[in-house]
């Protein structure tokens, strides 16, 4: 499967995970930083996943000066 | 997974409130939460006028959304930092999204109210960008305010941005700012001859119920075209860290970054409510905002005038910073 990280963008092979805590356990990513998303639709973590898939790994944790 | 209320395929997990959601249901209870939030810490009625800073983040953004959904009549206002190419794609996700709900958005430039960029800012004084581009946005926010006539400021700040301030305000005791660390700021007014003039507008933090996961999951189930890219000048930031490293706990003990910030406002933040530090609150001789004098004889010039007329002085002179302003190592 095709995964789309962030920051900098970038698109990585994945083969494997059959879930998406899978997948972001084989990334070392926490699940609480990030959204998985397939076709604009959000995934909880125990989703199942294809090798054909397209995902993005999108970050929710900013920086920066708080205002 | 199942949404708790209709048991239909779930898209988000709220694992503290051991719950997951379906996408109506999910921005229902965010609006739910930011509803509860407004009514339990009484930020403001049903007939003021919200002024709402917006960056183009998700936050920010959520958070105007939510407010224009419930009813509120909330204005945006965005500051153009100067941050190079980021600024201008910020500043189109904020104006976008205006157009889009057809919603007034105040538009304002750092550059053009002060003379010089966050960037500029940092080149100049040695400071640490976000430091001085924190502290013009506190300043700039509340000025805005006050000239567009509003009376209370709503900034996008999430749970995770309280439990990362709280977090390194305990690590280095900072007892005053813990006195300060709260969901609404009280407005304050000085008294003059034409009677109380207000120099401090009420600032509310209607998100301090939801994660940053949560407002970014209900922007994306909103369709919100939010900036997802990191700001060039985060890199390194202290409260960046902080959230990460409260985020493996979180990701181990689910409910932990909401007991850690509602038990410190009910337990604890009243023992800091007077860590003032001994100073009187005066208004800066240069701009008349409050600022801390410390002693009658001592100068009332608050931060923000002292950092503008330095960084403006050395501006003038053509300074030239010998070598990168100073960062703490990542």
């Amino acid at each position: 499967m095709k995964v789309k990280l962030r920051n900098p963008d970038r698109v990585v092979d994945v083969t494997g995970p059959a879930t998406v805590a899978g997948l972001l356990a084989e990334l070392s990513i926490v699940p609480e930083a990030v959204l998985v998303i397939r076709d604009s639709t959000l995934l909880t973590r125990d989703e199942s996943l294809r090798e054909t898939d397209e995902l993005e790994v999108r970050p929710v944790l900013s920086g920066g000066a708080v205002g | 997974m199942k949404c708790k209320v209709c048991r239909d395929h779930a898209v988000v997990d709220v694992r503290r409130h051991n719950a997951a959601f379906c996408g109506p249901h999910f921005i229902a209870h965010m609006q739910g939460q930011v509803a509860r939030t407004i009514k339990d810490f009484k930020m403001f009625e049903a007939e003021d006028r919200l002024f709402v800073a917006v960056s183009g983040g998700k936050d920010s953004l959520a958070v105007w959304d939510i407010l224009l959904d419930l009813g509120y009549d909330a204005v945006g206002f965005y500051l153009d930092l100067g941050i190079g190419s980021y600024s201008g794609r910020s500043k189109d996700a904020a104006v976008a999204y205006a157009d889009r709900r057809g919603a007034k958005l105040v538009v304002r430039s750092l550059s053009d109210e002060h003379g010089y960029t966050v960037p500029e800012l940092s080149k100049l004084t040695g400071r640490v960008p976000c430091s001085g581009c924190g502290l013009n946005k506190r300043y700039e926010f509340n000025r805005a305010a006050l000239e567009e006539g509003f009376s209370v400021l709503v900034t996008g700040h999430n749970l995770d941005d309280e439990v990362a301030t709280l977090f390194g305000n305990v690590l280095h005791w900072n007892v005053d700012m813990l006195g300060r660390q709260a969901p609404v700021l009280e407005e304050r007014s000085f008294e003059s001859i034409d009677g109380a003039r207000p120099v401090l507008v009420r600032k509310v933090k209607p998100l301090v119920r939801v994660a940053e996961r949560e407002t970014a999951a209900y922007a994306l189930l909103r369709g919100i075209d939010y900036i997802v890219e990191e700001c060039p000048m985060v890199e390194g930031n202290t409260q960046h860290r902080y959230k990460e490293a409260i985020t493996l706990i979180e990701e181990s003990s689910p409910g932990t970054k909401q007991q850690m910030y509602f038990g410190f406002l009910k337990r604890a933040a009243h023992r800091f409510a007077d860590e003032s530090g001994g100073g009187e609150i005066v208004a800066c001789e240069r701009c008349g905002s409050p600022t801390v004098r410390w002693g009658e004889t001592a100068e009332a010039v608050c931060s923000f005038c002292k950092t503008k007329g330095s960084a403006l002085k050395r501006k003038e002179e053509g300074y030239v910073p010998s070598r990168r302003p100073k960062r703490r190592r990542p």
